[in-house]
């Protein structure tokens, strides 16, 4: 078990003995770690306690695609993430569980700086992606969402042709070796299961496409590029179960060729797909372990409560 | 929560403050909310009464303006007989008796203008003693004067009759003026576009000595070189201009034998050289086919021909050319102006008071009266720039003839001026549907590694344009369809020459030009004969609604296709 840093040390403004305000999450109540007593970890953290995140020692022992260090994001004076320390497996996939809110998606999105659009975020602490740092002032940010792929909730195909949006990502790159593209098209349509279905329909509109077909898709645009890790964002959630059948297929597929990060707020997906579980609550890390681990004899008890249905 | 609370939290005691529970409370008239339903519907019938009514009129008038009415021969008790086309039938109150007696009365349109001096005639009906619809009735267009009505009675070649009587006259008149026709046609060709050309270059070499001797001084050799290029350039043209005369002068004089003798109503003998009729129809002894014939011909020539007789007769070709030429220049400045703005607006600019302001700003401009632009475009575009180009470039124009090239109005101003004028309408359609893309396609995007401009480009842009489509149908009609700013920069009572043509460099960009919808005004309001040119302001407004209408329809076909290739029918 690591403790993490107090982010008071970047919000010099506030002293760390002035008294807490219970709409302020960003504000730890003293600098003295509460007791994390199962029965109040929730309403510690609830007051905007530290609490310590529980990871699993098996977690040190795989080789990291990513790397999360004490991270923390505000939206305007909200903090939306409170000092998260994760390792993200390399070649695995990795579940983000928790209930609405807890901060997954902003984490998955803060991966490839996607964050970086809107104006009102400010973040600190760091990220590295096979030891680059992610938010290092030097680091391409283009360059940066090229080596990650990103699926997001509802299927998002470009209003062209299904062979363009596969090969969004090289086009923007000018390559216009057609061999190449018809190669590297097929390659990730493939890998995404879509290409009987749409292989003779290339030259059509992606628009055209059925739901599921339209979310592989855009699993195979964000494959194209072969990233160094795949983000998904709920990918099944405006999907009907036929359609997050085969999603979830793919991504058994992928699993061991891709390191997949995947939010998902549906817990039979993450225990079905993932190798590893992470479970967040209001922007911090709760428990972080295997998937069997965490799903059948999690350390903490709110997990169980969450990854059994009890609350969340 | 308790439960000795709740009594606290509604104080209502016995009889007090209790709703009543009305009997049929959830079927009352209110809770239907039909009244409002009514209310609506009622406000789109009329909406749509007034719309339909209003086209209804322009096409019903529009297009009967050419059909051939029967001409009406009415004598009246006073000995008087009149023949001509009845326009207009009307109640009418006789005030000059002890008692006021209602009568009715027939407006006919008697033509013949050089005699009676009138175009129309008010006949009151009980002086009427009889009417007729006479066969041989002839109604008979012409170069000048206006309409002739009358009886043909022959046909002369110099002065002799060749044809006599209606039947046989008539019969030579439809062998004989086609051919006449022809050759008028080519005589106003030389005459036009031979000899126009010939004066241009005439011109082009006066102005070459004026700019020789601007440039480099009377005594230098350029500019001794010029006056000798303008002397060869002046007998060469002269020598053109003879054979031109030539040609053109057997043209006429072969016209010129022949003309159509007609005895009118009010006794007189007429005779009309055959060259001056451009059309002539017996409306009482024609068939439907023949009538559908006049009806077609008299369209073309609207559609086709140049105007005659101040615009009230004739055709409308160049104003159609003006408008469509104007238009289509105003959507080629104004379409990237405005989608260029819009997107800086939408995609760049940091949201803030500055860019509200801004906003708000190119709202209000779409509120300026239009003649505004008009001064504005007049002031600053012909007065200003056009004035700087001319004194740069076209200064010879200016000190020779004292005439500005384009330092007055002209299609390029006038094109500029609408732009100006239908901005505020392409940036806000476009603002409008760049924010209509999902954010979801952006972060799509951004998220393979594409860059903000590579975004818009490639995602964006292609979304948005069916909404941009929109927004340029609403800016080209509203141009296509715009009189006060136009009177001031650049359209014209006449002209003529084409501001396109087939003559280098094609597209004329200084040159004044005609517009249809300041043709309805100039037709209908400034019309030295306003009561037989009504019919034309109807025609017009039809072909202009007509235009506006194709134009929209053609946008909206291309708007459609846009949508089934870019916008997702799906979620």
């Amino acid at each position: 078990m690591k403790m993490l840093v107090s982010p008071v040390a970047n919000r010099d403004s506030h002293s760390p003995l002035s008294t807490p305000k219970a709409d302020d999450l960003s504000m730890p109540t003293s600098a003295h770690a509460p007791a994390t007593s199962p029965v109040d970890r929730l309403a510690a953290i609830a007051n905007g306690d530290h609490v310590p995140s529980e990871v699993h020692p098996q977690m040190h022992l795989e080789p990291p695609v990513l790397e999360i260090k004490n991270f923390n994001l505000w939206y305007g004076s909200k903090q939306a993430i409170h000092g998260i320390t994760m390792n993200i497996p390399n070649n695995k996939v990795t579940a983000l569980v928790g209930p609405s809110g807890c901060g997954k998606s902003t984490l998955l999105r803060s991966v490839n700086r996607l964050n970086d659009l809107l104006n009102n975020v400010r973040i600190d602490g760091d990220m590295r992606l096979n030891g680059d740092s992610i938010y290092n002032s030097r680091m391409d940010v283009i360059d940066l969402r090229k080596r990650m792929g990103m699926v997001f909730q509802k299927p998002n195909p470009f209003p062209m042709s299904i062979y363009e949006n596969v090969v969004y990502s090289l086009r923007i790159d000018g390559e216009r070796n057609r061999g190449v593209l018809d190669q590297i098209c097929e390659k990730s349509l493939r890998g995404a299961a879509l290409w009987d279905e749409v292989k003779d329909r290339l030259t059509e509109t992606a628009l055209g496409l059925s739901g599921g077909q339209q979310q592989r898709l855009c699993i195979a645009r964000a494959i194209a590029a072969e990233p160094e890790v795949l983000l998904l964002d709920e990918p099944c959630s405006a999907l009907d179960p036929i359609a997050t059948g085969k999603v979830e297929d793919l991504i058994q597929e992928l699993r061991g060729t891709y390191s997949v990060l995947i939010v998902t707020h549906n817990m039979q997906q993450a225990s079905r797909t993932s190798d590893f579980t992470a479970f967040m609550y209001l922007g911090r890390l709760i428990e972080y372990g295997p998937t069997t681990e965490i799903f059948t004899k999690p350390i903490l008890k709110e997990t169980e409560a969450y990854v059994t249905g009890r609350f969340g | 929560m308790n439960s000795d609370a709740s009594p606290k939290t509604f104080p209502l005691r016995e009889n007090e403050l209790r709703p009543k529970r009305r009997r049929s409370a959830h079927t009352t008239l209110a809770s239907h909310g039909e009244p409002w339903v009514w209310l609506m519907a009622g406000s789109l019938t009329l909406a749509l009464m007034m719309i339909a009514g209003l086209l209804g009129l322009i096409v019903v008038r529009g297009s009967s303006t050419f059909w051939p009415v029967p001409l009406q021969l009415v004598q009246t008790s006073n000995g008087r007989e009149s023949l001509g086309e009845v326009t207009r039938r009307e109640e009418a109150i006789d005030a000059t008796g002890p008692k006021p007696i209602p009568f009715t009365r027939r407006l006919i349109r008697i033509a013949n203008f050089e005699i009676t001096g009138n175009h129309f005639e008010w006949i009151d009906d009980r002086l009427i003693t009889s009417e007729s619809n006479p066969t041989w009735a002839t109604a008979v267009e012409r170069l000048e004067g206006g309409r002739f009505h009358g009886f043909p009675t022959r046909l002369l070649e110099r002065g002799v009759a060749v044809a006599e009587g209606p039947e046989a006259a008539w019969e030579k008149f439809n062998e004989l003026h086609p051919s006449v026709r022809i050759r008028w046609r080519s005589a106003m060709h030389l005459d036009h576009t031979d000899r126009g050309r010939l004066q241009r270059t005439l011109r082009n070499a006066r102005l070459a000595v004026v700019q020789a001797d601007l440039d480099y001084g009377n005594k230098s050799p350029q500019y001794f070189a010029a006056i000798k290029s303008e002397k060869q350039i002046l007998q060469e043209t002269e020598q053109a201009a003879l054979s031109l005369d030539t040609q053109t002068s057997e043209l006429r004089e072969e016209n010129a034998k022949w003309s159509f003798e007609f005895s009118t109503t009010s006794g007189e003998t007429t005779t009309i050289p055959l060259e001056s009729i451009v059309r002539a129809w017996q409306p009482n002894r024609i068939g439907l086919m023949q009538k559908m014939a006049v009806y077609a011909s008299r369209w073309w020539e609207f559609l086709s021909d140049n105007p005659r007789e101040a615009n009230s007769a004739g055709g409308v070709f160049p104003a159609i050319w003006g408008t469509l030429a104007m238009t289509m220049i105003m959507a080629l400045f104004v379409a990237p102006f405005g989608v260029l703005a819009a997107l800086y607006l939408r995609e760049y600019a940091t949201s803030g008071p500055l860019t509200t302001f801004i906003r708000i700003a190119i709202n209000n401009l779409a509120g300026v009266p239009s003649i505004v632009y008009g001064a504005f475009g007049l002031g600053f575009f012909c007065y200003f720039l056009g004035s700087g180009i001319d004194a740069i470039f076209f200064q010879a124009s200016l000190v020779a003839d004292n005439q500005p090239t384009f330092g007055t109005g002209g299609l390029l101003w006038a094109s500029l001026t609408l732009a100006l004028l239908t901005l505020p309408v392409v940036i806000v359609a476009t603002e409008e549907a760049l924010s209509s893309v999902p954010n979801s396609m952006r972060e799509g995007s951004y998220a393979c590694g594409a860059g903000k401009w590579q975004t818009i480009r490639r995602i964006v842009l292609p979304r948005a344009l069916p909404g941009i489509m929109t927004g340029l149908i609403l800016a080209m009609a509203r141009g296509a369809g715009e009189v006060a700013p136009l009177m001031l920069v650049g359209v014209k009572k006449l002209a003529v020459d084409l501001p396109i043509d087939t003559e280098f460099p094609y597209i004329h960009a200084s040159r004044e030009f005609m517009h249809l919808s300041y043709l309805v005004y100039d037709v209908g309001f400034q019309s030295p004969n306003s009561q037989a040119a009504q019919p034309m302001v109807f025609t017009i407004t039809f072909l202009l609604v007509t235009l506006i209408a194709l134009l929209n329809i053609s946008a909206i076909w291309i708007r459609a296709r846009l949508k089934r290739r870019y916008v997702s029918q799906q979620f």
